[in-house]
């Protein structure tokens, strides 16, 4: 009754003292216990997961008690594996565990909220105007613009209802569409696999609006470029479960305990096992404990390791002495045996293309794509065409294999050496002779001719020296193979490239731990038939020159026939890439059900572009290019060099035209042409201009962006002031100068304007659950459901189960799941477009794509429609034209509905098609049938199940429907791979049940299956189903013109570029303190990215509460620096601080920065800049690689997310000085105004 | 001062006080139980709290002691025992004063931490800085009735106040007038006094009557529970 008054127990027996006095029994009120006991009582669990950008995927219990979602511990429920391998749970790390912290914080965002002087000048507007004319009146006043415009980032929001909200969004979009056109409406969202629907919901909005979806695997420089090159795949790798199947395991720069925390356990069974483990890495990273031999090369020179490494390989193993496996391997499944035209250059033969069926008079007898067919010899001596390469693969069917055939059915045996012919010799670039910031040169001609046996053939257009892969490889790793000349070495201790002799002195890893490893490795992969794996990740792959040492590792892994065998080959990790329902989701995602192709970008080049970073570029492209250049124009500058890929139709651009998109038809129907015929004629004429070519004119800008899903400006924003700048138009930290100030030169495609424009966006719109630094900078943002409130799907590639994000309660507050935002949005959008947008015809660019037929584009030379080399075709030699049909009053009723290209078109993949009539008269029954005819979407759970229906992941019956589609294509049977499976269809409530393993399917090339683990290949060696690249094999050898040009046809060593952000501001911003300059390397960290954010208060407690870097004691005994002291980091591109971490992990000379530390927990301002602190991208500046624009040629032509630049950031130096002051600037509104 | 205050002030102030204080206590530990603590802050922060909060509790207790026994102690028992009314008066003043000046310095480094330390500042609540504050002004008024003091060694005043402090807890408000004219800070010393115990149970000062005294008197080592009671419906305790 009364706590108080139960205490008065005067008249109630009391009980006695037991135990000769010493026990007494209290009877004091006892409800208090229950606190105690309730703690860990709960009223539900229900599944989900993270969705963020983890390749951890586990699957977690979130419980929910009274409401609220109290915490989270992992499931332990996972399917069994097979007897002789470890399970795979438990699953799951204190990141994740945090996570359940993010739904009830202060940082949740709670409500639609609004830049108040955006909103207010919108009331005003509103109140007298319909809503596009609203937002035209807003826009189209600069004063009122600017007024807005130059508040990001600076506070000042409000709250807005969900009505007003979207109908300001709508208006916008509208408004943009009918002014610039829809390529003018961007959206960037991350790794889809992370969360599916979520991304899909936006890219369908975006993709039915016309507008444009941005890539990112690319921009953050996850993508290796190597992989396409090599297997014309974008990444495929084994699941981390087949590490344990591994005899030798090198982990090359991936921390697999800190950033795959839940898949770790397999590393260690497997050195339980036996397996020996060695591990690379400059740093004492955490990894560096599972090592039984630890490298430490000077960070940046891992490519001079492998080509050691490689060096040792091919003289022990194919040279000295042959090994059968690895000779058939070679033989079969790379391009080694394939032939290379040498021509002539000075006194020397420089390797040119490969040699094609075309160039034979009667072109061997070849008659369909006798360009893209590669050619070999066969034991015999004779020239033959070997099945597989992608000649085979369009207007053919049945001889794109890896049969030992030439096209003929004829059994061949290829010859892998043209030794007892003549020899030549033959140049090769060294580009290790000069390096700059403290990086070794060795002393080496920048050319190094080399002899090289190879035969004349008599050609169609002539005698021509002909030399194999294999031999060109044997002498670009400089083998003494005997046939005389120079620059080459028989002895490891010669101090020529690329013996381990020359690596010691390049990477500091003394030569005989070099040999022992490589010898160890092959030494294995020889007794196991290839069970040696390498284990890497973004360590390596983002520098400049990171297909250097991912070229030079993969080599390893195919000298030694690692790549397609369980236990082997090449692991790379990074983000959450493999999206396994990919095939049923992309319909879904980009509206392929009402439309097609979606306009899709890529990121790097666009952000390049458009924050504007190619104005301060110091990158000179004569500082790249290869002293055996073909002959020819190689001047310009890099963004010149994508504005020549964009317009040839190698890199897709947004926005497209300076035109609108939606004029153009009425264009061509005025001039009586075909859209088609009209865009390259007019191109030609300079009727239309593409947009790429001036970037700074108020009508090529982007004009509406979304970000969602991702913390674009805190965390995968290179050059992030830039973006402040130029793009966002708000206070910003750049501390250089543009080429017209510094007086370099210019480039020449692009139009330079004197005054760079300051805010390219009308509007940013951002859907976060917290206030990240990209909400701080937005005008809009949306709240939006955590991963324990919404349903959702999440694939990673480091297991095969596929994971259901579920809510176990309602998005709290006024949030909504990402689905239901968009959907609104597209609701507002059908009612408001109609002012201004009806019916529309839309011609969309978009750039020639891998895995279609129009891969075969350029077969030989590159021929530039601009500079009159070539014909302007559509497709060929320059990007796609099509025309869509667009109906914006009808967007939301597109949004909730399957469409009608589903049964019309099909669906497919990666260059297999296959009917869907079954699956989709199955959707109608299932989700029922909408107004229109069609399957309703309307729901998160309906559209999961749409992508279940249609994926062959997922549905049995599409996965033998798709292995039957390809085997039409090889010639072969595969369906036996899905056909156990064909009656399994896989439904959401299944994985909510228990996460599922997914069903081989062709678009992948690992199968599931109860005897092997996921292994990328598996296909192309088991089934024998090419790699979609030129020669139809693994591909060694790279022959488009600019990748000879910039000197990377075979692998090489690269130093580090200097990207000369130093000497512009050293000395200038003098505080008293020494200052030092560190390379600066910005890893995954321990404490945040992947799994969860930087905000998170329970893992800031675990560091130091905000953000760090790391650097070694030396240098911070030089610079006077102690432990948690403040410091301030600064370079051309910009300035940040942090709290330094002093330790003997760091190398001297670099410095850790773990990504993604935001500037929105105890961050102060910079000394430098006056400005807040800056975050690590505050210091870096995306640099483009000419070769990464390579299109329209087979491997590599353009594919989303699959092929283009990438943001590499770790060749920048930096800054490093102690503060003297730490300025938290909590009270300067005033100076914060002045922007 | 108006005989209307007066009685006011001290006649029937007190029972405000008193009725708060002890309706107050019951209400909040009934209904407010997580609440019921002292509220330390020697988690975060050690520095200044060893001497601090020592010397304030030894201080106050002897205080509380002397005022306890000093004005509730009947005058005929003094009489009986044979203490004089000036022997009294100097034990108080002696005595008092040598704990009153421990527990002024203790308080004073409590303020001095609680207000001009950012970690404890930040967590403090209203109350917890107000009860400090009205804690010192009242140890520093009743420190400043010891020269006031001296001018009537005989105990004169002193027996007012035992005499005003008695009659009001038997119930006789006309107490009051005893003290109608004591000197000024005497008469805000009591007042404050009263508040002190009108504010008790919004404060942390409750703790006072948990005061664990008990386990200096306990017996038995091994602690059992008795079993709990099934429980009546409609008082179950489970949100």
């Amino acid at each position: 009754m009364s706590l108080f008054l139960d205490r008065l127990t005067f008249f109630r027996y009391r009980n006695q003292p037991f135990a000769g006095g010493h026990g007494v029994t209290t009877d004091e009120p006892r409800t208090w216990e229950d606190a105690y006991r309730k703690r860990w009582q709960h009223d539900k669990i229900v599944r989900s997961t993270h969705g963020v950008n983890c390749t951890g995927s586990c699957s977690w219990k979130v419980y929910v008690k009274g409401g609220i979602v109290t915490w989270e511990t992992q499931q332990t429920d996972y399917p069994r594996t097979r007897p002789d391998m470890p399970n795979h749970e438990p699953r799951g790390c204190s990141r994740g565990a945090s996570y359940s912290w993010y739904l009830y914080s202060g940082n949740r965002v709670k409500y639609p909220l609004v830049r108040s002087r955006l909103l207010r000048l919108w009331r005003e507007a509103r109140a007298i105007r319909t809503p596009v004319a609203a937002w035209s009146s807003i826009v189209e006043d600069a004063e009122k613009r600017v007024s807005y415009v130059r508040r990001r980032g600076l506070g000042g929001f409000v709250r807005a209802g969900w009505d007003e909200v979207n109908e300001i969004i709508a208006a916008a979009n509208a408004y943009t569409a009918k002014t610039y056109g829809p390529d003018r409406i961007i959206g960037f969202s991350p790794i889809p696999a992370m969360s599916m629907l979520s991304y899909a919901a936006g890219s369908r909005y975006l993709s039915l609006l016309g507008g444009v979806c941005m890539s990112f695997y690319d921009w953050y420089c996850d993508l290796p470029p190597a992989s396409p090159m090599t297997w014309g795949e974008q990444t495929d790798v084994p699941e981390s479960a087949d590490w344990y199947n591994a005899g030798y395991l090198i982990l090359w720069g991936s921390n697999v305990p800190q950033t795959r925390t839940p898949d770790a356990h397999f590393y260690t069974e497997a050195r339980y096992r036996g397996a020996k483990s060695v591990v690379v890495s400059p740093d004492y990273a955490e990894a560096t404990k599972f090592a039984d031999l630890w490298l430490h090369p000077k960070q940046g020179t891992d490519a001079a390791l492998a080509m050691a490494m490689g060096n040792v390989i091919l003289r022990e193993f194919y040279l000295d002495r042959q090994v059968a496996y690895f000779e058939d391997y070679a033989r079969r499944y790379s391009d080694m045996p394939m032939l290379v035209r040498l021509v002539r250059q000075g006194e020397h033969y420089v390797p040119d293309r490969l040699l094609r069926a075309e160039d034979f008079t009667e072109a061997l007898g070849e008659t369909n794509n006798p360009a893209w067919k590669t050619v070999a010899f066969d034991e015999e001596g004779t020239p033959v065409v070997p099945r597989g390469s992608i000649g085979f693969r369009w207007g053919e069917q049945g001889k794109w294999n890896l049969e030992a055939r030439d096209a003929g059915g004829r059994e061949v045996k290829l010859s892998l050496t043209l030794v007892g012919h003549d020899v030549a010799s033959v140049a090769f670039p060294y580009f290790g002779g000069s390096a700059t910031n403290g990086f070794t040169a060795t002393e080496h001609a920048d050319v190094l001719p080399r002899n090289v046996p190879v035969r004349h053939l008599a050609l169609a257009d002539g005698e021509t020296p002909v030399a194999t892969v294999f031999d060109l490889l044997c002498a670009n790793y400089g083998l003494d193979r005997g046939f005389g000349g120079g620059n080459v070495a028989r002895s490891y201790d010669e101090d020529q490239p690329f013996t381990p002799a020359w690596a010691e002195s390049v990477t500091g890893v003394p030569r005989h731990h070099i040999v022992h490893v490589a010898r160890e490795f092959a030494t294995n992969a020889e007794k196991t038939n290839g069970r040696s794996m390498v284990i890497l990740g973004a360590g390596l792959n983002h520098w400049y020159h990171m297909d250097m040492s991912y070229r030079g590792i993969i080599n390893l892994l195919v000298f030694c026939g690692c790549v397609g065998q369980s236990g082997g080959g090449w692991s790379h990790y990074v983000g959450q890439e493999k999206l396994r329902p990919q095939t049923g989701w992309l319909p879904v995602a980009f509206a392929l059900d009402w439309s097609r192709p979606p306009r899709q970008q890529n990121s790097t080049s666009f952000f390049y572009a458009h924050t504007d970073q190619w104005r301060y570029e110091t990158l000179a492209t004569s500082e790249i290019l290869s002293p055996t250049a073909p002959s020819g124009d190689w001047s310009g500058s890099l963004i010149d060099y994508n504005v020549r890929a964009e317009r040839m139709g190698w890199l897709p651009s947004a926005p497209q035209l300076k035109q609108n998109p939606l004029t153009i038809a009425a264009r061509a129907k005025a001039a009586g042409l075909e859209p088609r015929e009209y865009v390259a004629k007019a191109l030609a004429s300079g009727a239309l201009e593409l947009s790429c070519n001036d970037p700074d004119d108020p009508a090529n800008w982007p004009r509406n962006m979304f970000v969602w899903r991702s913390n674009l400006l805190g965390s995968s924003g290179k050059g992030h002031e830039y973006f402040l700048r130029h793009l966002l138009g708000t206070s910003n930290g750049v501390l250089g100068k543009d080429l017209g100030a510094e007086g370099r030169e210019k480039p020449h495609e692009v139009a330079w304007h004197e005054q760079a424009p300051e805010g390219k966006l009308d509007l940013l719109v951002t859907l976060d659950f917290r206030m990240s630094t990209t909400c701080v900078y937005s005008d809009i943002v949306l709240p939006t459901a955590t991963w324990y409130e919404k349903a959702d799907l999440n694939t990673s590639d480091m297991h095969p189960f596929i994971h259901p994000l579920s809510a176990a309660v309602d998005p709290a507050w006024e949030s909504r799941t990402d689905w239901d935002i968009y959907k609104g949005i597209a609701k507002t959008f059908s009612r408001v477009a109609p002012e201004v947008l009806g019916k529309e015809t839309d011609v969309v660019l978009s750039p020639i794509l891998h895995d279609t037929a129009g891969e075969l584009a350029q077969p030989y030379d590159v021929g530039d429609w601009k500079r009159g080399t070539a014909a302007p075709i559509p497709g060929r030699t320059m990007p796609s034209v099509t025309v869509v049909e667009r109906d914006y009053a009808a967007i939301h009723e597109r949004f909730t509905s399957v469409g009608p290209l589903m049964e019309k078109l099909g669906n497919g993949g990666k260059g297999i098609g296959w009917n869907t009539q079954h699956e989709m008269a199955f959707l109608r029954e299932l989700n029922g049938r909408a107004a229109n005819g069609q399957p309703i979407m309307e729901t998160d759970i309906d559209a999961i199940e749409v992508v279940l229906s249609l994926a062959p992941e997922t549905n049995g019956e599409v996965a033998v429907k798709a292995w039957e589609a390809l085997g039409k294509i090889t010639g072969r049977e595969h369906a036996h791979l899905a056909r156990p499976k064909e009656d399994e269809k896989i439904r959401y409530r299944d994985l909510q049940a228990q996460p599922r393993k997914i069903i081989s399917s062709p678009t992948w090339s690992g199968i599931e299956s109860e005897k092997v683990c996921y292994n990328a290949g598996y296909t192309n060696v088991h089934e024998l189903i090419p790699w979609r690249t030129l020669t139809g094999r693994q591909q060694l050898y790279q022959d488009h013109a600019w990748m000879r040009a910039f000197g990377e046809a075979f692998v090489t060593w690269r130093p580090p570029v200097d990207t000369k952000a130093i000497a512009p501001v050293r000395g200038k911003h003098g505080n008293g303190h020494k200052e030092i300059v560190l390379n600066f390397i910005t890893p995954h960290q321990k404490w945040g990215i992947h799994s969860t954010y930087t905000d998170n208060l329970l893992m800031l407690t675990l560091n130091r509460g905000g953000p760090v870097i790391w650097i070694s004691e030396d240098d911070a005994r030089e610079a006077g620096i102690a432990d948690n002291d403040w410091v301030e980091a600064y370079n051309a591109n910009g300035a940040l601080v942090a709290r330094a971490v002093v330790s003997q992990r760091v190398n001297p000379g670099m410095t850790l920065m773990y990504h993604a530390q935001e500037k929105i927990v105890n961050v102060p301002g910079s000394e430098v800049t006056g400005q807040r602190g800056g975050i690590h991208n505050s210091v870096t500046r995306a640099v483009l690689k000419p070769t990464h624009m390579i299109g329209g040629y087979a491997q590599q032509a353009y594919g989303f997310n699959y092929y283009g630049t990438v943001g590499s950031n770790r060749d920048e130096f930096i800054i490093v000085r102690r503060m003297s002051k730490v300025d938290w600037l909590d009270d300067e509104p005033a100076a914060k105004e002045t922007v | 001062m108006s005989t209307w205050l007066t009685n006011a002030l001290y006649g029937w102030y007190p029972y405000v006080a008193l009725t708060v204080f002890l309706i107050g206590s019951v209400l909040r530990f009934d209904h407010s139980q997580y609440t019921w603590r002292s509220g330390s802050s020697q988690l975060l922060r050690r520095r200044q709290m060893l001497w601090g909060s020592n010397l304030f509790h030894v201080g106050i207790l002897v205080i509380f002691a002397g005022h306890f026994v000093g004005l509730l102690t009947p005058i005929a028992v003094f009489g009986a025992l044979g203490i004089s009314h000036t022997f009294k008066q100097v034990l108080a003043m002696s005595l008092g004063g040598v704990a009153g000046v421990a527990c002024w310095i203790g308080i004073a480094m409590l303020a001095h931490r609680r207000l001009f330390d950012p970690r404890i500042r930040a967590t403090s609540s209203f109350g917890d800085i107000a009860i400090l504050l009205l804690l010192w002004v009242q140890l520093t008024l009743g420190l400043l009735t010891i020269p006031i003091s001296t001018q009537h060694l005989d105990g004169s005043e002193m027996v007012k106040f035992m005499a005003w402090a008695q009659g009001i807890l038997t119930l006789h408000p006309s107490a009051a007038a005893l003290v109608a004219d004591v000197n000024p800070v005497f008469k805000l010393h009591l007042f404050l006094g009263m508040t002190i115990f009108l504010v008790f149970p919004f404060t942390r000062l409750v703790h006072i009557w948990s005061a664990p005294v008990w386990y200096l008197g306990r017996s038995g080592y091994q602690i059992v529970r008795t079993a709990r009671p099934a429980r009546p419906s409609g008082t179950s305790m489970r949100g």
